[in-house]
């Protein structure tokens, strides 16, 4: 038996029984548990690569309910290179324009003016659940094409056994329990992971004493597609912010900073919410427009993370691994980063094209990721709950200087969106030996720009790339069983220019299958791409 | 650039007039207030973190 501990939204992955329940234990190369947007990105890039992934969920779909609507645009890239990008910016909603109240006063209003000059925007709202849907339809577009991508449902993982050469896991469905041995086993089993309780591994952070409730309205009102942001809203009961925007399908997010000591069951009663949430719509009209309440919950939110993402040979990614408050929406998104970072490292690893070594990067780069993350959210969970006199007194004094002069919205902080981090000076990247602009240094995740009639990441597709801007072609760079792909543009776009180049006149960028830059030069030596070829794949050649 | 400890206000006995003059008749609260937007204010003006940093040492 599998009892669910959640509702579904729909169903995805239906429970089968398969040949390895009745030859236990099988074996695999991969096993991934979890299927959230983690596991699905994961499993989806290893498979693309050829490299078979199977993944176990004890439900059959994705959770029903409010988790995350903003995906930015890295994800989106990444979502746009495993093929289902486009689905998700075409039902995604697009906003940019912000106001920002401070009791009853709009402080000041925001337009985001994104960027031009890329395929997807800064970010999209977008209900995780179709966030998920999507990776899935891509997994079943790529099985089409041969990809080895397994999704089994309602297989609950209840015990996890590592050994020196492959983890052995108990497995069980409603057909009864069986056994699979993984050569590498990835926990992507969320904030509560199994996994990480089962070996025994702590999860330390900081829990902030407060209370959200989150409401999903439905409301057909011919209501503006802009982001409200209220710090102490002037309605009854509204607690210390508020937060209004939209989904998909005519459903608004409504969040309320509800304090530390409340009655969870009183709060959520739905004459309750719905006070709260008719003072809130109807306090820039002056009259409540029609709704209905589509879903109600109360969360609390914590900043922690693991201090080890890998432990021999299981790795932690996502949720399971870190966890952040939502302002600046950093869950998911950082969670799919963390997939894309691993996915290329254990392919090659598999392949025998890498050693061992280039996982443990995995954990180096994403630990750092988490920090930052964690970092930027606790700031801005700090700024929105000030927690001493002073940091009140500031907090106040930033909000009335922001509506008095521009400098002052640069210091309001409710939540900075997710943007990847830089591996500075990791050791896998190589030198800056071109004096370009500071957004493309190694270390950095390629930002988008026109080619032609598409974009530069479109031709970025998860291999080693030699992008050579200006000058001559130069011929494929081969070296420890890499060849890289040559994209030579001899006429450069202004944007291309401007983010690639700066004041240079030609590049050579040698980019990873995570697209991220591994190094750059001002002209092609074959020799030093190939010592940053051995630097990127973790090879120790001194 | 770095902090400037060394005078610099041209007739400091003056602006420390002025200073103490935008809190008269103002509550402890209502000065507390004051005072944290100046620090903004000045802050924002300066820019340079290096300094800023230097400040926030020197006035400890
Ligand atoms: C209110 C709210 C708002 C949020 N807003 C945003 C946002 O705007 N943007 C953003 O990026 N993030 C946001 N997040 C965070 C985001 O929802 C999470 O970061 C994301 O779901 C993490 O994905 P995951 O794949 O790591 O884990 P999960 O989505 O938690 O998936 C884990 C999966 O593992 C399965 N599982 C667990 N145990 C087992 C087991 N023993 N055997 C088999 N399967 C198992 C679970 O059933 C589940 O399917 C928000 C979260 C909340 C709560």
């Amino acid at each position: 038996m599998v009892s669910p501990r959640y509702q579904t939204a729909f169903k995805l992955y239906p429970y089968k029984k398969v040949p390895d329940q009745d030859d236990s234990p099988a074996r695999h190369p991969v096993v991934i548990i979890g299927a959230g947007p983690v596991g699905l990105a994961l499993a989806l890039d290893l498979g693309m690569r050829g490299t078979p992934a199977l993944i176990l969920d004890d439900h059959e779909g994705p959770g029903l309910g409010s988790k995350a609507i903003c995906f930015a645009k890295r994800t989106l890239d990444i979502a746009t290179r495993l093929g289902a990008g486009q689905q998700m910016v075409e039902k995604g909603i697009v906003w940019n324009v912000g106001k920002v109240f401070h009791r009853s006063d709009k402080i000041f209003e925001f337009n985001l003016l994104p960027e031009a000059g890329h395929r997807n925007p800064a970010f999209i709202n977008l209900q995780q659940p179709y966030f998920e849907k999507f990776l899935h339809d891509a997994i079943r577009d790529a099985r089409q094409h041969g990809a080895p991508i397994e999704v089994r449902g309602m297989n609950r993982v209840t015990s996890v056994c590592p050994s020196d050469d492959h983890v052995l896991l108990d497995v069980e469905t409603p057909d009864g329990s069986y056994q699979i041995k993984a050569d590498w086993l990835i926990a992507c089993d969320g904030a509560r992971s199994p996994t990480r309780d089962m070996l025994g591994l702590t999860f330390d952070g900081r829990v902030f004493e407060d209370n959200f409730l989150i409401a999903d309205v439905r409301m057909k009102a011919d209501f503006p597609t802009e982001r409200w942001f209220w710090f102490e809203p002037p309605f009854e009961g509204a607690g210390q912010s508020a937060l209004l925007h939209k989904q998909p399908d005519d459903i608004w997010r409504i969040d309320f900073q509800l304090g530390w000591e409340i009655d969870r069951e009183k709060e959520l009663h739905p004459d309750r919410v719905r006070a709260r949430v008719d003072a809130m719509l109807s306090s820039q009209t002056g009259a409540v427009p029609a709704y209905e309440l589509e879903w109600t919950s109360i969360y609390t939110f914590q900043c922690r993370r693991m201090e080890a993402f890998r432990h021999g040979r299981v790795f932690f990614a996502g949720d399971s691994a870190h966890q952040v408050s939502p302002f600046g929406a950093r869950g998911a998104n950082s969670g799919v980063q963390d997939a894309e970072n691993l996915a290329w490292k254990l392919d090659l690893v598999l392949k025998g094209v890498a050693d061992e070594a280039l996982l443990q990067s995995y954990a180096h780069e994403r630990e750092f990721g988490a920090d930052e993350n964690i970092l930027n959210s606790s700031r801005a969970t700090d700024f929105m709950t000030p927690k001493s006199e002073n940091s009140q007194i500031f907090r106040d004094a930033v909000l009335e200087m922001a509506s008095r002069a521009p400098f002052g919205q640069a210091f309001v902080n409710s939540g900075r969106l997710s943007v990847p981090c830089i591996y500075d000076d990791f050791p896998l990247f190589g030198p800056d030996a071109l004096d370009g602009p500071a957004r493309t240094r190694p270390g950095a995740a390629c930002p988008d720009a026109p080619v032609g009639n598409g974009f530069l990441l479109d031709h970025l597709t998860g291999h080693f790339v030699l992008l050579v801007l200006g000058g001559d072609e130069p011929p494929p760079v081969s070296a420890f069983g890499i060849t890289t792909a040559v994209m030579h543009l001899a006429e450069v776009s202004p944007e291309l220019a401007e983010r690639y180049l700066g004041a240079a006149k030609q590049a050579v960028y040698l980019i990873r299958p995570d697209q991220h830059i591994v190094a750059r030069w001002p002209t092609f030596d074959a020799d030093a791409v190939a010592r940053c070829i051995a630097l990127a794949l973790g090879k120790d050649t001194s | 650039m770095t902090l400037n400890l060394n005078p610099n206000i041209n007739d400091a006995d003056g602006f420390y007039q002025e200073l103490l003059a935008v809190h008269d008749g103002l509550s402890k609260a209502e000065s507390d207030a004051l005072n944290a937007r100046l620090i903004l204010v000045l802050a924002n003006h300066i820019g340079d973190r290096t300094v800023l940093r230097e400040a926030l040492e020197a006035a400890k």
